[in-house]
């Protein structure tokens, strides 16, 4: 017993719900408050010498593309988890998980389109960057879309897993869409795209290139709807523990009905 | 505070932010209730899972 990592620990469904039932109101405390400071911090922040005041709409623009694309590692590893260590509580996680990964997609093509048009001078362009993250908000609807159509939840999970697991590739195809990729000692040289989305601006090589009254509220913001990230998702696991709960008990009465129907002509 | 003439965009923004995040934390909240409500029937009801009725009863078999 003393030696169960916390995976084990957390595979027992009814443990999952003490503990997440006692940790959920202080992370979604603590997200809006982190929220609420990094907000703050943003919109008394100066504005930006290009951008001007739609800098504003970074804060909450970033935090959103990078949760997208967090949502989906999180459908893909507890997918993994499903496929290959049979986890009991990785199915639930990967289907709590693509709601919220959808929703945060959403959020950063709207965000990123309403940024675009007046400094871009156009709401959308069909590039590598916007484009893939429109094929990753579409593959997330595809996920639940999968899962909604099969009644078998052990087929729906596991079809779901694969097909999570193959759109994987789409993570660092959005990433290299911009940058591109260098690897010298594998003789590998992918060059950044034609793409009017500027690259990553903070996490680099040569450390980020934005100036620090907007750098930290930008991580604070990042950090805050990362926080509400995670208790949505512990949410949504709830959730669907209760719901299994109610369709296992809800079948053990059909089929105690069933036995006593077949009982009865014999008594 | 002035947000210049791109202010429309910006408040937009933040909108559908928060109308899309609050949707979300409603749904959740609204499921979580539902559910907890249905499971609250079902028990109230005396309904068992198969495995603890199964144990149940080879409990009180002779």
């Amino acid at each position: 017993m003393t030696n169960q990592s916390i995976t084990q620990k957390l595979a027992n469904p009814t443990r999952f719900m003490s503990l997440s039932g006692a940790i959920l109101p202080w992370l979604a405390g603590l997200a809006v408050a982190v929220i609420v400071f990094g907000l703050y911090r943003g919109w008394t922040a100066p504005p930006d010498y290009q951008q001007g005041e739609t800098i504003r709409i970074m804060y909450i623009h970033v935090p959103a593309a990078w949760l997208a694309m967090l949502g989906y590692a999180l459908v893909a590893i507890s997918s993994f988890g499903l496929l290959v260590f049979r986890h009991p509580l990785a199915d639930v996680s990967a289907k709590a998980a693509a709601p919220i990964g959808a929703a945060f997609t959403l959020l950063a093509l709207v965000t990123g389109s309403l940024w675009g048009k007046p400094m871009w001078g156009t709401y959308w362009v069909w590039d590598a960057r916007l484009t893939s993250v429109l094929m990753l908000f579409f593959l997330y609807l595809g996920l639940m879309a999968l899962r909604s159509s099969i009644e078998e939840e052990t087929l729906a999970a596991k079809l779901t897993a694969v097909l999570a697991l193959v759109g994987v590739i789409i993570l660092p195809f959005i990433k290299i869409s911009v940058e591109g990729l260098s690897v010298p000692w594998l003789g590998l040289e992918i060059p950044a795209w034609n793409t009017l989305h500027q690259p990553s601006s903070v996490f680099r090589s040569d450390g980020p290139k934005i100036h620090a009254s907007q750098l930290y509220p930008l991580l604070y913001c990042a950090l805050g709807f990362t926080l509400l990230f995670f208790a949505l998702h512990m949410k949504g696991m709830r959730n669907e523990i209760l719901r299994r709960r109610v369709k296992a008990l809800r079948i053990a009465e059909v089929d105690r009905a069933r036995a006593a129907e077949a009982a009865a002509p014999a008594e | 505070m002035d947000l210049g003439p791109h202010a429309d965009f910006i408040l937009a923004s933040y909108a559908v932010y928060a109308v899309v995040l609050a949707a979300l934390a409603a749904w959740l909240v609204y499921d979580g209730v539902h559910q907890q409500r249905l499971l609250d029937d079902l028990e109230a009801r005396g309904a068992t899972r198969r495995s603890r009725a199964g144990r149940a009863e080879k409990n009180t078999k002779p």
